[in-house]
């Protein structure tokens, strides 16, 4: 009799770990494939900033130091590796353009250019879904940390050594300060 | 009630719905049987409805988007348009956020603003826009709308209303044909001589009653059950793009413009961002005004709206 139930407990912790196993699995892959989809449009960025630098260059002699900014922090992002660095380099990045984007706006017949409102329309969207599928990554891959964190599954991640998902922080100081909140409740 | 969840009871309340309907078919079917008596033994009318119910739920579960689609002349969208661009754009970015994929794009030359999403499921899903929308909201609002019908597909709200529509077409067509048929049939019938006894009348009359009402039955049930998801909708495309106020200001925009949507008929209304018969409706607050609408007041969304952004 005790044989049995020994035998039962031991037939349901096994299905245990076997069902949470294969939940960080899944979780896991997910986050991998988040990822994948922050890269792509990363990728669709950089793809982006040398047909608009042809497209203002001519225009825009006189900043050229804007210019050459972002093309460097282009580069920059491109060779980055590991997502700490990554996302270091693609915010300074996403900077510079900002800035550019700013200077463009002292321009009027290059606002009026057919080709630099669509290139414009074309890099908003990238930072849109730059920030939408980091947002997305970010959200998985904390319900794939807290999956590790809680007990008991705990355990199971010490066992088979699952490691915490990184997340795509924004590192650029100015972003980071906190937001003037005025609390003056009347 | 989170997105999961409403998109488990959408799916119950799916099979729900086209049992009832098919039930309802049937039960037009017996009437038929019971009242001409049934030829040669076989229940051949019950068949028939029953067959044509099944068949018609068939047909909406996976043509019934076309259906939708062809009614309301949509067509795809010209990408060398910089605002239709621009809602492609959108919309891919709304597919990012929700982690669903990219549903087909389609655009109606009407110059009312509206908006609705159609499919059975996020693997086969259409968006369609007017043109009105387009050129009337700004990046932001659209990324709101975006949003909002993303979260319609996400949460099956698309399947369960894909075949109310059809559904309710069905209804309509069929009601008004057996009425008319029947109240012939009956004057027919009564020059013979009767053998129906009073048991059989009541009968008779209540499902009289029950064909004349469907229609306007089915019509209420879509109303009531379009207005709930409104609002989940709502803050779901909110949780979508963190930006409830761009989707407050785009309902203040659709609500401004009263005239009707054109090319969107009765049968599809309750499928729509904002009601598109135009009848202000968000104006009246009352009982009777809220039964019938198929969209909860538009104030009252955006006020919910304005709440997720702290501003109340």
């Amino acid at each position: 009799m005790m044989l049995w139930i020994l035998l039962a407990v031991l037939a349901v912790l096994v299905l245990w770990v076997i069902a949470a196993y294969n939940s960080l699995i899944s979780l896991k892959n997910q986050v991998l494939n988040g990822w994948k989809q922050i890269d792509v449009q990363l990728k669709r960025r950089h793809d982006l900033i040398p047909n608009l630098i042809e497209t203002v260059k001519g225009v825009m002699k006189f900043e050229q130091s804007t210019l050459t900014q972002v093309i460097e922090a282009r580069n920059k992002a491109i060779s980055a590796q590991g997502i700490a660095e990554k996302a270091a380099q693609e915010n300074m990045l996403s900077g510079a353009l900002r800035q550019l984007f700013a200077l463009v706006e002292n321009y009027p017949n290059l606002k009026a250019n057919e080709n630099v409102t669509k290139l414009q329309e074309e890099l908003v969207s990238t930072e849109n879904r730059i920030g939408f599928s980091r947002q997305f990554y970010n959200d998985i891959a904390t319900k794939f940390n807290i999956a590790q964190q809680v007990f008991p599954t705990n355990i199971i991640v010490g066992i088979f050594s699952f490691k915490a998902a990184e997340l795509f922080e924004i590192t650029e100081p100015s972003e980071r300060e906190v937001p003037k909140v005025d609390l003056n409740l009347e | 009630m989170n997105i999961y969840e409403q998109a488990l009871s959408n799916r119950r309340a799916t099979w729900f719905t086209v049992t009832i309907f098919i039930l309802f078919f049937v039960a037009i079917g017996i009437g038929f049987d019971f009242h001409y008596g049934a030829g040669a033994g076989i229940p051949i009318f019950t068949i028939i409805a029953l067959a044509f119910g099944v068949i018609s739920s068939y047909i909406g579960y996976y043509y019934g988007d076309k259906l939708i689609l062809s009614s309301t002349h949509a067509r795809e969208l010209d990408l060398n348009d910089p605002k239709q661009r621009q809602w492609q754009n959108v919309m891919e970015e709304m597919s990012i956020a929700s982690g669903i994929a990219l549903p087909k794009t389609f655009i109606i030359d009407d110059p009312d603003p509206n908006a609705f999403a159609t499919g059975r499921d996020p693997g086969h899903s259409s968006v369609v826009v007017t043109k009105g929308l387009l050129e009337e909201l700004n990046r932001d609002e659209l990324q709101g709308v975006a949003a909002h019908e993303m979260s319609h597909i996400k949460n099956f709200d698309i399947r369960l209303m894909l075949l109310l529509a059809v559904l309710i077409g069905s209804i309509a067509l069929v009601s008004d044909w057996a009425r008319r048929s029947l109240f012939y049939g009956s004057r027919r019938r009564s020059n013979k001589s009767g053998n129906s006894g009073p048991v059989a009348l009541i009968i008779l009359a209540i499902w009289l009653i029950a064909v004349i009402l469907a229609p306007l039955i089915s019509q209420l049930l879509a109303m009531f059950v379009s207005r709930r998801r409104e609002f989940l909708a709502d803050a779901s495309g909110a949780e979508l793009t963190r930006n409830p106020l761009a989707l407050a200001s785009a309902l203040e925009k659709l609500d401004a413009h009263s005239q009707p949507t054109r090319s969107i008929n009765q049968g599809t209304a309750h499928l729509c961002i904002c009601d598109p018969k135009g009848r202000a409706l968000g104006a009246h607050e009352g009982r009777v005004a809220n039964l019938f609408a198929t969209h909860p007041p538009i104030n009252k969304r955006i006020e919910a709206l304005k709440q997720m952004a702290y501003l109340k």
